[in-house]
């Protein structure tokens, strides 16, 4: 697979080829598997994300700690705001629903992580869903997503104890963002310019649930994470570039990762997870869960 | 090298890889050392995961692992509840395993049919699992691929004649490590082959007079 997006992009481009032609082709080289493969195991995690989202907008669901749950339902069906009825809060619905699910113990695609899984799934389907694009296409968007985790990966990180929630909902809406503008259109070298933007709104984001568990505020952190990337990809489509080359971005991230302090790194020990009603919260969420 | 499918996956039941998926591949992992579900087992649990574990599902997960429930299983989240109809006795118990242990760190005691077999293993992080020691061998296990282990005294051409077991059975070898305590000691292999070895190889293995055992370990990443 490839170390950088700037390769990627520039073989991309002087190919005449997709992102997502080009990372499968990586891909099959690099596994010695036919492309058919993978697209069959990318179409089997595109019916599980589809799943988690319809068995998350029921509203029927509790996380293991009851901190959780039901949220996705109310912006299906509750009051309306200055979104009502548009693809963005059909967006926000798919995400929360897609995290409700991961925190009631359902079945997801981890994309890139379990904790920032509602992102990918959100957009992607969202559009597909608006736009009536068939399923091999949101399957090429896929490929172009895990070609951009894979170089997140490969350059900084996609563990929330490494690097923060930058590197889980912050690189799902790269992913997310770079991915949906080639699905609209965009080149190959806009929808790099997708990841940045989308990555630069997430810098710094700390990993701060209570109690240590993938529930509060991640379920609300994979909504907001969506918006960041309809935001890049907005930008993006219409020709806004970013100054700062996106594998530099991802870099950054990186770095700003490595320096986080641990109690910004999935420990529970700062943030939200520290104000006094986070500790109140977790401490009596936790002594239910031992008392079944 | 990291794959696209890594990225785009895997299919899981939530909420933490490292946590569930992560805990249910050790069970996994465990269970094979007994050849099946285990009548007995004691799970300590080290670091994060004994202080995030029930939240995380980690005690369902592991427990489903040693029923043979895989991370995508929904069955996991019942796991607790199923194992006692599934004849396994489990308890858990909060340990620290050592300062520097990875902090998402178990250690699996199992026991079956009169053997009993111990494993620690750790959860690295986006589902993939380290098992470090085996009945005391330091060992590593990622089961990424199907794995054979075992025992045997340390006599000479052990390899020449394991190895040319598996190519009798086209098995091709894909890392093969030997570690042992003491020179003429017991010596502890493991054998990751690309194909699902055969209980016939594992037989084969166990009738030659210096092994003392002989397991096959599932392939258990997606």
């Amino acid at each position: 697979m490839f170390k950088t997006l700037a390769d990627a992009i520039a073989e991309a481009e002087a190919s005449g080829r997709t992102l997502a032609e080009t990372a499968l082709a990586a891909e099959a080289a690099d596994q010695g598997r036919p492309v058919a493969d993978i697209r069959h195991a990318l179409h089997r995690a595109l019916e599980v994300m589809r799943g988690a989202v319809a068995q998350g907008m029921t509203g029927d669901l509790r996380s293991t700690s009851g901190l959780v749950g039901g949220d996705a339902a109310k912006l299906r069906t509750g009051p309306a705001g200055p979104l009502a009825d548009t693809l963005f809060r059909d967006v926000l619905a798919r995400a929360l629903a897609v995290q409700e699910v991961n925190a009631a113990m359902g079945v997801i695609v981890a994309a890139p992580t379990a904790g920032g899984a509602g992102v990918l799934p959100a957009v992607l389907t969202g559009l597909a869903a608006a736009r009536q694009i068939d399923d091999e296409r949101v399957v090429d968007a896929l490929a172009t997503a895990g070609l951009i985790g894979a170089v997140v990966a490969e350059r900084a990180s996609l563990s929330g104890a490494e690097g923060g929630c930058q590197a889980e909902t912050g690189a799902a809406a790269g992913m997310a963002a770079g991915a949906a503008v080639e699905l609209l259109g965009g080149t190959p070298t806009q929808a790099g310019h997708g990841v940045a933007l989308a990555m630069q709104g997430t810098l710094g984001l700390v990993c701060d649930p209570l109690g240590g568990l993938v529930e509060l505020p991640c379920v609300f952190r994979n909504a907001t994470g969506a918006a960041i990337a309809l935001a890049a990809i907005e930008m993006a489509l219409a020709g806004v570039t970013f100054a700062i080359p996106v594998d530099e971005v991802i870099d950054t991230m990186g770095e700003i990762g490595r320096s986080m302090d641990v109690r910004y790194r999935e420990t529970a020990g700062g943030g939200l997870a520290a104000t006094p009603t986070g500790r109140r919260l977790a401490r009596e969420r936790l002594v239910q869960i031992k008392r079944g | 090298m990291v794959s696209l499918l890594d990225i785009i996956g895997p299919v899981m039941v939530g909420p933490s890889s490292s946590h569930t998926a992560g805990a249910c591949r050790l069970g996994l992992l465990a269970r094979c050392l007994v050849g099946g579900t285990p009548q007995r087992a004691v799970i300590e649990l080290h670091g994060s995961f004994a202080r995030t574990g029930e939240g995380h599902g980690t005690d369902k997960a592991i427990v489903g692992g040693l029923l043979g429930y895989r991370p995508d299983d929904e069955r996991l989240r019942t796991a607790l509840e199923t194992a006692e109809g599934e004849g396994l006795d489990y308890r858990f118990e909060k340990t620290t395993i050592a300062d520097d242990a990875h902090p998402n760190t178990a250690r699996i005691t199992v026991e079956r049919d009169g053997r009993r077999s111990v494993m620690v293993g750790s959860s690295l992080g986006a589902g993939r699992v380290l098992v470090t020691e085996i009945d005391g061998y330091p060992v590593e296990v990622t089961g990424n691929y199907h794995t054979i282990v075992l025992v045997a005294e340390d006599v000479r051409g052990s390899v020449a004649r394991i190895a040319g077991i598996l190519a009798n059975h086209e098995l091709n070898i894909a890392t093969l490590k030997l570690t042992r305590k003491q020179r003429g000691g017991d010596a502890f292999m493991v054998i990751e082959v690309d194909d699902v070895p055969s209980e016939a190889v594992r037989d084969e293995i166990r009738a030659l007079p210096w092994v003392h055992w002989a397991f096959r370990l599932d392939k258990v990443s997606a």
